[in-house]
């Protein structure tokens, strides 16, 4: 009897804390389709009735580019720093787990150690450093890190799952006559797809949702990524149009809680082998 | 002496070939992580203002930061308060919530998703926006106070409270922390509590005695990342409140973003950067030095 009382207890209370917490994310979709009046006017959840206008004008932008350009920008952004991220951190990871050279053990220590290096602190020389090679208000100074596995977070969790798969499988490859490329790219990063999954999940919401670096790094209108065009939309017009600005934030969210509640078990699972962030 | 021998792995064979698999880290490493240290470190001691070259002015910067700027105390200040809420509160939350979500519930799956929902967009300029719109001093938030008859709160616009409104922010993202906890709560061996319960020990006992030590690995990497994260934070407070009112939430991140990239000062937002980086070691260093006498390992790990 007790426990029945405790168990409902509880689901009722995550329940509601649950809804309570996400309110501001289901307001922010319903508020979309009000008018400007109406989501100062009143504080019912649903509109009066469901209207498109905010979405449609907020699509024009608020100058010579729309958010049809700033979102090809992000994909243009995130795209290749996703893809070269998981091939860099895979043969990164690979080398780690799976070899014995010099130096080895302080090399994994000093790799571990870059993931506690603020972003803060070396931001100024690396924008003068991509100054100098020309790479500001483009997209290199993303991809570029990417190539070279700059993302220890991601070399990490390869690692952790790559010493999961049993050794015995690269002897008997091996001694079939399998190189190291090859076992490498026919038989572990397959088993890996999971790890993989969730190296790419990670590192496309992290990307997608940036502001720092490209608030940086990028500085004509015409290259600005979903975030810097969400903020200029507010800041360019004295008076706020409060619809058009929400309706375009939940365009910018869309596409990371997709992917969320499409891969959420990789995402979770990824998490808790070796969590950071979020 | 004599065990030393049997105890000896297998003789490890080297495979120096590994190095060229881990190369592109370490060009990565030298060229975008060691290299900019290094500069930041020197363009620190000098007056560079992207005009003119970097001009060698020794210590200057730092003694102007601690005796000339008025914006550096209110900085760092700012940094700390927002540091000791926005932990905290993200750890406590986390901590409760999975531990309602370890007892078995048949929707915890729903639950998880929902609680972690927040923590992959939290840190997007969009739900910045939303936090602003939210907690106008018009807006929702005192809205629905109003219908409660709760007088309305100046959540962006009293230097006192702005602070802690962004805040609210990052505790809102507990979810990450929270699976992590979820982990190390599923690892803890339920015989512990069995026994417990034997001895009969009450749930306070119980999670004082057993949950608390058996978590401490977890509290503490949780504390580290989180506090190495709330120390750089600056997408909420420059979307929310660009730093305001009264400079009352212009972090450290805002600080020397603003020195460097609107004044172009680099030199001395190098110094900034320079302080608040040893400020996070200093964090960093004295967590894990009292974490000795509070984290509980069952056994040691590779690394």
């Amino acid at each position: 009897m007790g426990f029945r009382i405790k168990y409902t207890l509880k689901n009722v209370f995550l329940l509601l804390f649950g809804l309570l917490l996400i309110y501001p994310l289901v307001w922010l979709f319903f508020a979309s389709f009000k008018t400007n009046n109406e989501i100062f006017g009143s504080l019912k959840l649903l509109p009066n009735s469901f209207s498109w206008d905010a979405y449609i004008n907020g699509w024009k932008g608020s100058g010579q580019f729309g958010y049809g350009v700033f979102l090809l920008n992000t994909f243009k952004l995130v795209i290749p720093t996703v893809l070269f991220t998981i091939a860099s951190s895979s043969v990164v990871a690979y080398g780690f787990a799976r070899f014995n050279f010099v130096l080895k053990k302080p090399l994994f220590a000093l790799m571990i150690s870059t993931l506690m290096l603020p972003n803060t602190v070396i931001i100024i020389p690396r924008y003068l450093q991509f100054q100098k090679l020309g790479w500001l208000n483009s997209y290199l100074p993303f991809i570029v890190p990417a190539i070279f596995a700059c993302y220890p977070f991601f070399i990490f969790m390869l690692v952790q799952f790559f010493r999961g798969i049993p050794r015995d499988l690269d002897e008997s490859a091996f001694l079939d006559g399998c190189g190291r490329v090859r076992f490498l790219i026919s038989i572990l990063l397959p088993l890996s797809k999971s790890a993989l999954f969730s190296v790419a999940i990670f590192q496309f919401i992290w990307t997608w949702n940036d502001f720092f670096n490209t608030l940086i790094y990028i500085d004509s209108v015409k290259k600005f990524p979903l975030s810097l065009g969400l903020r200029m939309s507010m800041d360019a017009t004295t008076s706020i149009n409060w619809n058009q600005i929400i309706a375009m934030s939940i365009i910018t969210i869309i596409p990371p809680v997709i992917l969320f509640f499409f891969a959420q078990k990789h995402f979770v699972q990824g998490i808790a082998t070796t969590g950071i962030k979020g | 002496m004599k065990n030393s021998l049997a105890c000896t792995p297998k003789r490890k064979f080297r495979d120096n070939i590994g190095l060229l698999f881990i190369s592109p880290w370490i060009i990565g490493f030298l060229a975008f992580q060691l290299y900019p240290l290094v500069a930041s470190l020197f363009y620190s001691f000098t007056d560079y203002s992207l005009l003119s070259k970097p001009v060698f002015t020794g210590l200057k910067n730092y003694i102007d930061i601690f005796t000339v700027d008025p914006d550096f105390y209110n900085s760092i200040k700012a940094t700390f308060i927002y540091t000791l809420i926005a932990v905290p509160g993200k750890l406590i939350f986390a901590l409760i919530i999975a531990m309602i979500l370890n007892s078995k519930l048949r929707f915890a799956g729903a639950y998880t998703t929902m609680y972690y929902l927040p923590s992959i967009l939290g840190g997007s300029v969009a739900i910045s926006i939303l936090w602003r719109f939210l907690f106008k001093s018009d807006g929702i938030i005192n809205m629905a106070f109003g219908k409660l008859s709760i007088p309305a709160v100046d959540w962006l616009g009293s230097p006192d409270v702005a602070l802690f409104t962004i805040s609210l922010l990052t505790i809102w993202q507990f979810g990450s922390s929270m699976v992590i906890f979820l982990t190390g709560l599923k690892n803890i061996p339920y015989e512990l509590y069995e026994a417990a319960k034997i001895d009969g020990a009450s749930s306070v006992k119980k999670f004082l005695h057993i949950t608390v030590p058996m978590l401490t690995p977890m509290i503490l990497f949780n504390l580290v990342m989180q506090t190495i994260n709330a120390f750089q934070e600056f997408t909420g407070a420059f979307v929310i409140t660009n730093g305001g009112p009264m400079k009352a939430t212009n972090l450290m991140s805002l600080m020397i973003y603003d020195n460097a990239f609107s004044f172009f000062k680099m030199g001395y937002a190098s110094a900034l950067s320079w302080i608040l980086f040893i400020v996070i070691i200093a964090m960093t260093l004295i967590i894990f030095r009292t974490s000795n006498n509070w984290v509980h390992y069952e056994d040691k790990e590779d690394f």
